[in-house]
């Protein structure tokens, strides 16, 4: 299935979670936030959220910043 | 009174030091974390970004020791309430903390706040627990409305981002220190040591600044200079200065001239 991460559309695995997208990504849970479809997913659910196809997905962290 | 037992509280949180530095536009992680050292800042503002898909897992994090910094989120580069509330929701979840530097920006050019989304911003955030410092306008009416919607400090511009070109208005900011019970922070315009002592000589309870260290010479140097120079201004503040008169008092005694 389809969805967009960050502005991208990419290929992934039907019964994909946010927790196995991450694990995917190589990206650990502790410094980032999900955003799908425009509502955060809290980390206590990223096991338990599966994604569907045209999800938007929006992976965010810090940046240097003023 | 000594700097050590002034405490700066904001948000029901006690700080030491009075000056709060930005993160970006240093030239490696290594500079940012050596002068954020180097500045004895203990709040540090962050922005929240996309994570980088295709590049190196390397973050500005990694390279700061979290148990010593406040991380402050920032709005930057919102220019409506809703972009500016969803950043906050986030940076909630990714930091864990209540804090967020709000900024909502009105245009591109000079990057002053849009005072109306901010406020409205404001509202939607204090409702929602957050502990808001907003970036504002040098303008007491404002100040006065971000204090009663519930923001935990003021934060008005000395002159605009990144500019330089120090307080620009001090008599507005002496108005605001007037008229708002919670702390002041000057927050941009900042350019060399002697602006960041002058906001701290007006009685304003700290100063945030990037640019002025970033991009100074030797960013390490300048970090530690402004460091020295909000102690000096927030002593000379609580000293009280002596009062401006035209014409010369000798501090030699008269008695015992010779001739």
């Amino acid at each position: 299935m389809q969805i967009v991460l960050n502005g991208d559309s990419i290929e992934t695995v039907d019964g994909c979670t946010v927790e196995l997208l991450l694990q995917q990504l190589g990206i650990s849970r502790e410094r980032v936030a999900v955003e799908l479809n425009a509502d955060i997913v809290p980390k206590a659910g990223y096991e338990k959220q599966l994604l569907s196809d045209g999800d938007k997905i929006e992976i965010v962290h810090f940046v240097g910043g003023g | 009174m000594t700097q050590t037992t002034d405490k700066l509280i904001i948000g029901g949180r006690e700080f030491t030091s009075r000056l709060m530095v930005g993160t970006g536009k240093y030239a490696s992680f290594e500079q940012t974390a050596l002068a954020l050292e180097m500045s004895g800042a203990e709040i540090i503002t962050v922005a929240v970004r996309r994570v980088n898909l295709d590049r190196s897992k390397e973050s500005l994090l990694d390279y700061i020791d979290l148990k010593k910094y406040t991380l402050l989120p920032n709005t930057a580069g919102c220019y409506t309430a809703d972009d500016a509330v969803r950043t906050c929701r986030l940076a909630r979840e990714a930091g864990m903390s209540d804090f967020v530097k709000l900024e909502v920006l009105g245009d591109e050019k000079t990057l002053f706040p849009d005072n109306e989304e901010l406020l409205k911003a404001a509202r939607i955030l204090v409702a929602e627990g957050f502990t808001v410092l907003p970036y504002c306008s040098d303008d007491v009416i404002v100040c006065k409305k971000l204090e009663d919607i519930g923001c935990a400090a003021v934060m008005p511009l000395g002159a605009p981002i990144g500019s330089g070109l120090g307080i620009r208005n001090p008599y507005n900011i002496r108005i605001i220190l007037e008229n708002v019970s919670v702390p002041v922070i000057v927050d941009a315009g900042v350019g060399s040591a002697s602006d960041a002592a002058v906001a701290m000589e007006l009685g304003c309870a700290g100063v945030l600044m990037n640019t002025a260290i970033a991009c100074a010479q030797d960013p390490i140097a300048m970090a530690e200079a402004m460091k020295l120079a909000v102690i000096a201004g927030r002593l000379s503040f609580k000293a009280g200065r002596i009062p401006r008169k035209l014409y010369a008092n000798a501090s030699s005694p008269l008695d015992g001239l010779i001739g």
